[in-house]
């Protein structure tokens, strides 16, 4: 049992670094990613590869894992950014299919079967073997992107973030360049998700295509969603309860999907917003405009 | 200072601007009034780099704007008082100020053209903290005059400041406007509310469709038999004597 809930916390830290970075996108530049599962991929590939190739030590393939995404991410923002949400929401949906493809048909990727025996991380002599550890070095994944994403949202430049999102040409009027800070937002978010790719590939051992898809994408939107895009907390509460649910519903196998898709439904219903919607200073309007 | 000749933009394939030429001098009021759709906001628009200039020039102190960045154009000295306000609604109404001011590295002097604007609107200070959101519309307008003010523009730009605000909050920004005039800023003015444009202005264009019809000194146009009729009401006094 105890084993399980390790399990279940490694998961859930790796699908929080995942919604908060996807948050940043959705939530403080305002545009929507249906393919940040590809990152995510790319991310566990590339930390793979380079950890089996050359035996780096593991911070390194995390870091590479990291450069790499960030930079996917940056060639897909650059020509794709100026579009409007809508189309941007196609274009990454379409990225992530492709890369899906990519990974089940490349002889590198290991085709449909992936790859087998990625390497424990061993830092310092000490190995990450026992999934207390492992637990413990994601814990360090997750503290450094929420730590990473507080400090950005809450700068100057997190303040130009804010300003595109709730108004982008007004944003521009006041000499904020939005269309390069969504693409450096969205190679940021992409580069953080190659670490959760990077953590996720070296503690499950066994990677394949499955984990990388369009599934996965909708999940960490539905994260995002439910805890309330813009609110980092939100983001964090949203992993978790999408991670713990579903494997707590097990019990009623044959209920399941229907809890679930209900109490979703039920959310969108009664808090459209989130759970932790854009925080507290926002409720207060909202109330007002009604 | 600022020049426009024979511009021509729009939107797609629908040209809106059919050649607007019209300049504005350093230190004066200009108005651009028009019905709706006639092509004001979008003339500003276009010179804010918002819209792609399709032809003619598009001048600011000599220099050719029609293909310089949105982004860039403030850093030139020309700030624009959006349409309907726009103030950053979720950020506080401290964080809009400091975004008008977002191009400057002047830190200092930022910091203290802030206090000064906090003198003069004591509204900015006592909400410096609370959601632009939650100001009501004069307030907003006064706000978003204000960051415009922060870039220290050599030529401020307003998109129809009256729309949407009460009798009594119009006043209040016409009175901000003036008193900006009084300093010396240069403004060019966009108003469907033609009689307060004009009472303010120094000259005045009138565009209609995308051209402009007439122009003149705000009295001549104020005195102007078409522009009573078409733009100033029949509420207009004069024209019921």
């Amino acid at each position: 049992m105890t084993a399980f809930i390790v399990h279940l916390a490694i998961l859930a830290g790796i699908y929080i670094i995942l919604a908060v970075s996807l948050n940043l996108i959705v939530g403080y530049a305002g545009q929507v990613s249906l393919g940040h599962a590809a990152f995510y991929g790319i991310g566990a590939y590339a930390s793979t590869l380079v950890a089996m190739s050359w035996e780096v030590p593991y911070p390194l393939a995390a870091l590479w894992a990291m450069l790499v995404s960030g930079l996917c991410g940056l060639a897909l923002g650059l020509p794709t950014l100026r579009l409007k949400e809508d189309y941007l929401a196609i274009v990454t949906l379409g990225f992530g299919v492709i890369i899906d493809l990519v990974i089940r048909n490349l002889e590198i990727t290991g085709g449909p079967d992936g790859i087998v025996g990625v390497p424990t991380p061993v830092i310092l002599g000490l190995s990450f073997r026992n999934p207390l550890l492992y637990l413990l070095l994601v814990g360090l994944g997750v503290g450094f992107s929420l730590l990473f994403t507080y400090l950005l949202v809450n700068s100057y430049h997190g303040r130009a973030l804010k300003a595109i999102r709730d108004h982008e040409i007004t944003a521009q009027v006041m000499g904020i360049n939005s269309p390069a800070y969504k693409v450096a937002i969205f190679a940021l978010a992409a580069a953080l998700a190659g670490l959760a790719g990077s953590l996720f590939a070296h503690y499950i051992k066994h990677i394949n295509y499955e984990s990388f898809g369009l599934h996965t994408s909708i999940l960490i939107v539905c994260m995002v969603v439910l805890g309330g895009m813009g609110s980092i907390l939100g983001s964090v509460l949203g992993a978790i309860i999408l991670t713990v649910l579903p494997e707590t519903l097990r019990q009623f196998q044959s209920y399941q999907d229907l809890i679930y898709g209900g109490l979703l439904v039920a959310l969108l219903v009664w808090r459209p917003q989130g759970l932790l919607g854009k925080g507290k200073l926002s409720l207060k309007f909202l109330e007002r405009k009604e | 200072m600022l020049t426009l000749k024979s511009l021509q933009a729009g939107y797609g394939q629908l040209m809106v601007l059919k050649g607007i030429s019209l300049h504005v001098r350093p230190g004066e009021v200009v108005t651009l009034i028009g019905g709706n759709g006639a092509g004001k906001s979008t003339t500003l628009r276009a010179i804010s780099g918002l819209l792609p200039v399709w032809r003619g020039q598009v001048e600011f102190n000599g220099q050719d704007l029609s293909r310089v960045p949105a982004e860039q154009i403030v850093g030139l000295g020309l700030a624009l008082v959006p349409e309907g306000r726009r103030v950053f609604a979720s950020l506080s109404v401290l964080a809009n100020l400091e975004l008008g001011a977002f191009h400057r590295r002047d830190s200092r002097q930022v910091r203290a053209d802030l206090l000064d604007l906090q003198e003069r609107f004591p509204i900015l200070k006592e909400r410096a903290r609370q959601p632009a959101g939650t100001m009501s519309g004069g307030e907003q307008q006064i706000l978003a005059i204000s960051r415009a003010m922060m870039a220290r523009p050599q030529l401020l730009m307003l998109d129809e400041p009256s729309m949407g605000l009460s009798p009594r909050n119009v006043q209040l920004v016409y009175d901000i406007l003036r008193e900006l005039k009084e300093q010396g800023t240069t403004l060019l003015l966009v108003e469907q509310n033609a009689r307060a444009a004009l009472r303010l202005a120094d000259r005045g264009y009138v565009i209609e469709t995308g051209r402009i019809i007439l122009d003149g000194t705000a009295a001549e146009l104020q005195d102007d038999p078409e522009v009573k009729r078409a733009y100033l009401g029949k509420g207009y006094r004069e024209v019921w004597e």
